[in-house]
């Protein structure tokens, strides 16, 4: 197959990627691109700052220093939001309403992927039993799950997930896997971030290691 | 209402994806907030049982003189709403900024002010709406004379929503702060007391058979100010809020 240079082009860039807080440098400068099919996994001991870089390149905290460029145009709200997706520490989640509740608000913020629906999503993560009870009755792996349902679910080319194998069983650490490498293979790019206790499935990704 | 967007994979053009609309997006916020305030709706009960105690205790507090209690029962009602509004303001955006939804409402691809002014509606329809319900009730209870009380339903029409407004924008500078209840009451004294002033005027002159309509006129002035300027502070404030 043909690849024509608009797929060529790195999904999200970073050059010079710097960040301090209070005069504390937290990461970088670091230089890394991204492109469609492409895995990039952070690693990283407690406090290395690989929440934060995931955070600036979400554009929740503004970069120190350097540049974050995505479909190589500078990073602004107008091409970032949309096309990324955030599963963070924080469920994102309300623990009073359904997991199905919660994924159709998501849903109406972001636009769902073609063919996709909650329950269809929810299945695949395998919680099935649980659309309808409030998520505080659900165990921390199966709230993570949930989490995982909105990659199902929602639109967006570039992963960021921080530390999506938190919580998991060993099915769950296979089931993260699966999904990156599903994703990937769809011609989207995924940054993942991990301690570095798990074994990361697709032994092409490229690594980045952040020092405390 | 979703629009099908388009985008260029290997060179060729796809249909991958269902954007959502702004308004199926205010739509699905509006659905959400509806759905958790039901489920709360005990808590919701308390400020209305908060204004239906004090307006029942003033009478007893002030003696059985009805003439007097006609004169000041606007204005005691006035300030027991914005009372009764208060506390619930405080936590506007705090469930959403502990348990990670604002970081979503972030990356949403909607403009962040919409989503706000549409939580402030939220916030309005089931917080403070009630408490305008039964302003017949406690109008009757504080002696308001009958031609007044139209007059004060339409004051506060268009001051509990300047000041949820107002509010919006506190409560979110503070929704990260531990225990910014204090700070909060601080920060919306100074800019209640102008909307206080307007609607107790209008109140103040009907009840003396004056024309009312200039002071409500600048309450609904500010009202649209608010409902333009309010939104987009809020949203820089919410994203202050999520950096932190």
């Amino acid at each position: 197959m043909a690849i024509s240079p608009a797929s060529r082009a790195p999904l999200l860039s970073a050059h010079r990627l710097a960040f301090s807080r209070n005069d504390e440098p937290v990461f970088g400068p670091l230089d890394f691109s991204l492109g469609r099919g492409e895995t990039l996994l952070i690693e990283g001991d407690n406090g290395s700052g690989k929440t934060t870089l995931l955070r600036v390149l979400a554009g929740m905290l503004p970069p120190g220093e350097g540049e974050i460029r995505f479909d190589n145009e500078p990073a602004s709200r107008d091409n970032r939001n949309g096309c990324v997706l955030w599963l963070g520490h924080r469920t994102g989640m309300n623990e009073s309403l359904s997991a199905r509740e919660n994924l159709e608000f998501l849903a109406g913020l972001y636009g769902t992927r073609q063919g996709a629906s909650a329950a269809s999503a929810m299945e695949r993560v395998g919680v099935v039993g649980w659309l309808d009870e409030p998520l505080r009755t659900l165990s921390a792996g199966q709230k993570k799950r949930v989490g995982l349902a909105r990659l199902l679910l929602l639109p967006g080319d570039v992963w960021l997930l921080d530390e999506p194998y938190a919580n998991l069983d060993r099915h769950g650490i296979e089931l993260v896997n699966a999904l990156i490498a599903e994703h990937c293979a769809d011609g989207g790019a995924a940054l993942v971030t991990s301690h570095g206790a798990v074994r990361f499935a697709d032994p092409r990704a490229r690594h980045i290691h952040l020092v405390a | 209402m979703a629009s099908t967007a388009q985008s260029i994979v290997d060179g060729t053009t796809v249909t991958r994806v269902e954007h959502a609309s702004a308004f199926g997006a205010c739509g699905a916020l509006l659905r959400r907030d509806f759905v958790l305030a039901w489920r709360r709706r005990g808590e919701l009960f308390l400020p209305l049982l908060y204004a239906v105690i004090v307006a029942a205790l003033f009478p007893f507090a002030l003696g059985p003189d009805p003439a007097l209690l006609a004169r000041i029962a606007g204005g005691v009602l006035l300030v027991i709403v914005v009372l009764a509004m208060l506390p619930a303001l405080e936590s506007m955006f705090r469930a959403d900024l502990e348990d990670g939804t604002l970081e979503q409402w972030l990356l949403a691809p909607q403009p962040l002010a919409l989503l706000a002014l549409t939580r402030v509606i939220a916030h309005w329809l089931t917080t403070v709406l009630p408490l305008i319900v039964v302003m017949p009730l406690l109008g009757a209870l504080l002696n308001l004379p009958v031609k007044v009380l139209p007059v004060l339903i339409v004051a506060l029409l268009l001051a509990t929503p300047l000041l949820v407004l107002l509010g919006s924008v506190l409560s979110a500078l503070a929704a990260g702060a531990r225990r910014s209840g204090i700070l909060m009451a601080l920060m919306l004294l100074p800019l209640a007391v102008p909307v206080v002033i307007f609607a107790a005027g209008a109140i103040a002159a009907a009840q003396s058979g004056m024309p009312f309509i200039a002071p409500l006129s600048w309450l609904a002035a500010a009202l649209v100010l608010a409902i333009v300027l309010a939104p987009l502070a809020c949203a820089t404030a919410l994203r202050i809020a999520v950096e932190a």
